[in-house]
C-alpha cells in the first residue's frame, strides 16, 4: 500500500540500468499474457485521455503487420513536467514498459518521442537505450525522435503523422493509428508514465496494482502540482486522493488562493470549496466537469487575476489550434478575442453569453479533442470567475491584471517542418 | 444511418445544410453543425444527395455507431 511506486529512487540524476535492476529486479519475460494482466489491472492512459491501454493493445495485435511502439514523452501541457521527470530520472522504468509491451504484441521497434526543445532528455533516453541488452543484441530496434513543441503535436495521430514525415497535425479519426500508423503498421502510442506503470504490472501483477486507487481508477498516478504551494513538483498519489491531501503533502498553501486549475489547459477551474471536496479520479472530478488529464493541479493565489490568467491561456489555446478544422480555428479565435475584450472592458458584459455559446458550439466538432478541451477550460472560467469577469467587462483591467502570470504561456513557434 | 463530417476535409461550402436542413445547420462561420441522430428512411435519398453534393467529400453516411472519438 506504500507510495511512491513509480517515483521510487527518482533523484536528480538519471538512474543507471544496474541501479534500476537493484531497485525493481529484472524485467520478467512477457508474452501476450501481459495484455490480459494490463486489462485486469484496469490501467488507463496517463497522457490525458485516460483510454484503457489493454484496448489499444488488443487493436494493435489484431493487425496483420508487425507493430511499432511509440513512447509519447512530448508532454505538450505547459504545467506538466512528470513525463520529463520520468524520462530524465527513471528512463529504464519507461523503457521496461515499452519493451514489455513490444514483446507482448510482437513489435520490433520502439520510438521514444520527446519535445525537440528538450535535448537533455533526448540525450538521457539515448544513453539509457545503449545500456539495454534487448536492444544491443538487435532483437528490437529503438530510437529517440525529436518532436516539434506545441500543444497538439503530441496528440497521438499528429505524432504518428510527424514520424511518417508529415506535418505534426492530427489526422481524421479513422483509420486509427492502432490499425495504420508508422509506415502503415499497427502502432501503439502510449504515454511515458503509462508505460512506467506497465513495467511494474509486468513484475507485480494486476492485483498488486489495484491495491491502491479506486475500483474504476486503480493504481497510483503522477501529478504536477504548482502555483501557491510550499513545494511545487511532481507527486505520486493514489487515484481518489483528495486535492487537499496533495496540497498538504506539498507543505500547504503559501498564501490565500482563489481557485484550483485541475487537468491543465484542457481541464477546469474549481473554486476553493469545490477544490476541498474534489478527489483525483474520474468519478471524483466528474461533478466539476473535468478530469485529471495529464495530472495537473495548479493553485491560483488571490493576488493573481483569474480573468487575466484565463484570457492568456485561451489566446494561447486558440494559437495552438493546428488550423485544420473550421469550428476550432474560428470558434477558439472568437472565444479568445471575446475574452480579451471582456478583460479590457470593451463592450460590457454582453460578450459573456457569446463566449458560453461558442464554447458549447465548438465541442465535439474537431478531428481531435483540442476544441473540446479549450471550451471546457473557458466554460469553467465563466462559472467560477463570473463575478470577476462581469467586473472586468464593466470596469476594465484590475490591479492584479499586471501580476506575473502563474499559468505558463510557452512561446508559440513557427510551424516546424522536416 | 447517421451523418458524419470529416472536419479536416470540410471547407464550409454549406451545400449539406442547403440540401438537408433537417439534419444540418451552419454556424456563424458557415461550418456544418450535424444532428447525428438516425436518419429515417424517408430522408435517406436527400441525405445521399447531400453527401454527393459536398465538393470536398467531407460528409458521409455511416451505419453502425462506431465513431468513437480519439484522445489527444
Amino acid at each position: 500500500m506504500t507510495l511512491p511506486r513509480v517515483l521510487v529512487g527518482a533523484d536528480g540524476t538519471p538512474m543507471t540500468l544496474d541501479r534500476h535492476r537493484d531497485q525493481h529486479g529484472d524485467l520478467p519475460p512477457s508474452g501476450s499474457r501481459l495484455v490480459d494482466e494490463i486489462a485486469a489491472a484496469g490501467l488507463r492512459g496517463r497522457g490525458g485521455a485516460a483510454f484503457p491501454l489493454s484496448r489499444k493493445l488488443d487493436a494493435v495485435r489484431r493487425g496483420r503487420r508487425t507493430p511499432v511502439v511509440v513512447v509519447n514523452g512530448c508532454e505538450g501541457e505547459p504545467m506538466s513536467s512528470k513525463d520529463r521527470l520520468l524520462l530524465s530520472a527513471l528512463p529504464h522504468l519507461v523503457l521496461d514498459g515499452a519493451i514489455a509491451v513490444a514483446r507482448a504484441i510482437g513489435a520490433d521497434e520502439v520510438i521514444v518521442a520527446v519535445d525537440e526543445l528538450n535535448p537533455r532528455t533526448q540525450d538521457t533516453v539515448a544513453w539509457a537505450l545503449t545500456q539495454r541488452p534487448e536492444i544491443r543484441r538487435g532483437r528490437l530496434r529503438a530510437d529517440v525522435a525529436a518532436i516539434p513543441g506545441g500543444y497538439v503535436s503530441g496528440q497521438e495521430s499528429a505524432l504518428v503523422q510527424w514520424l511518417n514525415q508529415g506535418p505534426a497535425k492530427p489526422t481524421p479519426p479513422t483509420p486509427r493509428v492502432t490499425e495504420r500508423g508508422i509506415s502503415r503498421r499497427p502502432t501503439l502510442v502510449s504515454n511515458a508514465e503509462t508505460l512506467a506503470h506497465v513495467a511494474l504490472i509486468a513484475r507485480h501483477g494486476a492485483q498488486w496494482f489495484r491495491e491502491v486507487g479506486t475500483h474504476e481508477d486503480p493504481g497510483s498516478t503522477l501529478v504536477t502540482l504548482s502555483g501557491a504551494v510550499e513545494r511545487p513538483g511532481v507527486y505520486e498519489v493514489s487515484h481518489g486522493a483528495t486535492v487537499s491531501s496533495l496540497v498538504t503533502a506539498a507543505g500547504g498553501l503559501t498564501e490565500r488562493s482563489r481557485a484550483f486549475l485541475v487537468g491543465g489547459y484542457s481541464g477546469a477551474w474549481l473554486d476553493m470549496s469545490q477544490a476541498r471536496q474534489a478527489r483525483l479520479s474520474r468519478a471524483g472530478l466528474a461533478p466539476f466537469s473535468t478530469r485529471l488529464g495529464a495530472g495537473i493541479v495548479v493553485a491560483l493565489p488571490e493576488r493573481s487575476c483569474p480573468v487575466a490568467e484565463a484570457t492568456r491561456v485561451a489566446g494561447w489555446l486558440a494559437d495552438h489550434s493546428s488550423g485544420q478544422c473550421g469550428p476550432c480555428v474560428n470558434g477558439l479565435t472568437a472565444i479568445a478575442d471575446a475574452l480579451a475584450g471582456v478583460r479590457r472592458g470593451d463592450g460590457g458584459p454582453a460578450g459573456l453569453p457569446w463566449i458560453a455559446r461558442w464554447c458549447q458550439q465548438v465541442t465535439g466538432r474537431g478531428a481531435c479533442a483540442h476544441p473540446d478541451g479549450a471550451a471546457g477550460f473557458v466554460s469553467s472560467a465563466l462559472r467560477v470567475f463570473a463575478d470577476e469577469l462581469t467586473d472586468h467587462a464593466q470596469h476594465g483591467p484590475c490591479d492584479a491584471c499586471h501580476a506575473p502570470p502563474v499559468l505558463a504561456i510557452p512561446p508559440t513557434l513557427a510551424t516546424a517542418a522536416h | 444511418m447517421r451523418l458524419v463530417v470529416d472536419p479536416i476535409a470540410c471547407d464550409g461550402h454549406g451545400q449539406c445544410a442547403e440540401l438537408l436542413p433537417e439534419r444540418v445547420t451552419l454556424d456563424e462561420w458557415g461550418y456544418p453543425m450535424i444532428d447525428d441522430t438516425e436518419i429515417p428512411a424517408a430522408l435517406e435519398p436527400l441525405a445521399r444527395r447531400a453527401v454527393r453534393a459536398c465538393p470536398t467529400l467531407a460528409i458521409r453516411l455511416r451505419a453502425a455507431q462506431d465513431n468513437e472519438r480519439r484522445g489527444r
